[in-house]
């Protein structure tokens, strides 16, 4: 069963920024894109490489020579190494989603009133009542 | 970043592993101390003439800044493959290299125009290599850089360098103004015999001709895979001008250029060599013969192919002797040691890829 991990508070992640946090043995990157967050496995599937050190970029598609079409700006991390491209939100990469992904986990925003009463770990992690935090589920 | 420690096994040492291919990089302003006042002020006042002439920078964009991995910039502001210090928490210390090849690809004056400061900015190079990076770790190895469209200026950098054991093999780039079997070159090869150097052969540099028979292509995708083609005529020629018919103990090394277009090539040499081997009758044995007893591959960037042992069968031709680990820290395209070999290869091929073959071919202890 996964547990429900405090890695951050809310505001800590900027729009547009990420966090690499650690839970158990695994390293787990959080991005927020324009408030919402999402988190997927650091670890490029390629060749291992960290996926929270790449270049945060969009999707360049082209429907043939001499078109292209540049969107979904800031969601798309690509690796450090030898740019292989994930989709933040759901770890898919680009050129091959069936098989090369980074594993992506369940992120919440949750108010610290909430956390102080349930069954979160958060044991290297001070809650207090007055701050939202980003709770992955790992 | 410690996570990262952490997470990847420190195979290396077990392995003894010998990386035959990292970039340091220096800025001109460190070579400042071994070059003549004619020279700097040259450099200042005319700057650079490389062979691909009237542009500045590459022809083709690098994928990334500075053909860098985005981890690999320094928190000094210096450039990628400049600070010992992270080479080693990134390269050396993390995955255990006993020995590493440094390859520096610029500034180094090779391809110059004026061939008189190409020789004057290879001196530099090496000199550079030696007093800041070899003295300062002694698991890293210098190489001759010469300036090559220059045979015999080639030949005196390579004499002031023989029985110095820092340095490891004389590196030339690829793309060479004439094909490298042409006598131009051959005091290079007699140079290396004589120093008991192999030489390694370095991918890219610009030969000022375009990179295809057809001009220049559009995509940098285009120049990393032409790569194959233009090694496949460099080979070609030291092979059919007899080079190692009049150099039977000169060794090379194939770095960055992919490998599996070797055996093909081996193939297609040695059909055409049984039907017109009247035309090359310098030529003793089958072309493919040569290619395997003179040449070296190194693995970085391997072909990826969709059944695994189809890389197996390739690296089997070129022979399990013949193939040295290499990384490419810090560019881009950096393979990491613990993932770039193919899971089945069993324990004596792994160490002989990681360390044996280069040990035995560089002679280190």
């Amino acid at each position: 069963m996964p547990q429900k991990h405090v890695v951050a508070t809310a505001d800590e992640i900027k729009p547009g920024a990420r966090k690499l946090a650690r839970i158990g043995n695994r390293d787990i990157v959080v991005f927020n894109l324009d408030g919402e967050f999402f988190a997927i496995s650091d670890r490029c599937p390629h060749k291992g490489a960290s996926l929270c050190k790449g270049h945060l970029t969009g999707l360049v598609e082209s429907s043939g020579p001499g078109d292209y079409r540049y969107s979904r700006q800031g969601e798309i991390i690509r690796c450090p190494w030898h740019g292989w491209e994930f989709d933040v939100r759901t770890g898919k990469s680009w050129c091959d989603p069936g098989k090369v992904r980074a594993r992506n986990y369940v992120v919440a925003v949750v108010p610290g009133t909430q956390l102080v009463e349930g069954s979160f770990t958060a044991e290297t992690f001070p809650v207090s009542v007055e701050n939202d935090y980003v709770v992955v589920e790992a | 970043m410690n996570i990262q420690h952490q997470r990847i096994r420190p195979q290396g040492k077990k392995l003894g592993l010998v990386d035959v291919d990292i970039h340091p990089k220096s800025s001109i302003e460190d070579l400042r101390p071994w070059l003549s006042n004619h020279w700097w002020h040259y450099l200042q006042t005319y700057g650079s003439r490389h062979r691909h002439g009237y542009v500045k920078g590459f022809p083709f964009p690098k994928s990334q800044p500075q053909a860098a991995r985005r981890d690999a910039w320094p928190d000094n502001g210096g450039l990628p493959g400049s600070d010992l210090d992270l080479m080693n928490e990134q390269l050396l210390d993390l995955y255990g290299v006993e020995y590493a090849i440094m390859n520096p690809l610029s500034p180094t004056g090779q391809g110059e125009q004026n061939a008189d400061f190409s020789a004057a900015m290879a001196f530099a190079a090496n000199e550079w290599q030696i007093e800041g990076w070899v003295k300062r770790d002694k698991r890293l190895k210098a190489s001759v850089i010469v300036p090559y469209e220059d045979g015999e200026a080639s030949r005196v950098e390579i004499r002031r360098r023989a029985g110095n054991k820092d340095f490891a093999h004389v590196l030339l780039l690829s793309r060479t103004s004439e094909l490298l079997g042409k006598k131009r070159y051959w005091p290079i090869f007699e140079a290396a015999c004589e120093a008991g150097l192999p030489i390694g052969i370095h991918v890219f540099g610009y030969s000022g001709w375009a990179m295809t028979n057809s001009g220049w292509p559009s995509f940098y995708i285009e120049e990393m895979t032409e790569h194959a083609a233009s090694c496949q005529a460099m080979v070609t020629s030291l092979i059919v001008e007899g080079v190692f018919e009049h150099f039977p103990s000169l060794k090379i090394v194939l770095i960055e250029a992919g490998f599996a277009w070797l055996p093909a090539l081996g193939w297609r040499l040695d059909k055409h060599w049984k039907r017109l081997r009247d035309e090359v009758p310098h030529l003793k044995r089958a072309p493919s013969d040569y290619l395997r007893e003179h040449f070296w591959v190194s693995t970085q960037p391997m072909e990826e192919t969709e059944k695994p042992e189809h890389l197996l069968d390739v690296m089997d031709w070129i022979g399990w002797d013949k193939i040295l680990f290499a990384s490419d820290y810090p560019h881009w395209d950096f393979d990491d040691p613990v993932l770039a070999l193919p899971p089945s290869l069993d324990e004596t091929r792994r160490r002989k890829i990681f360390s044996d073959n280069a040990k035995a071919l560089y002679g280190f202890a």
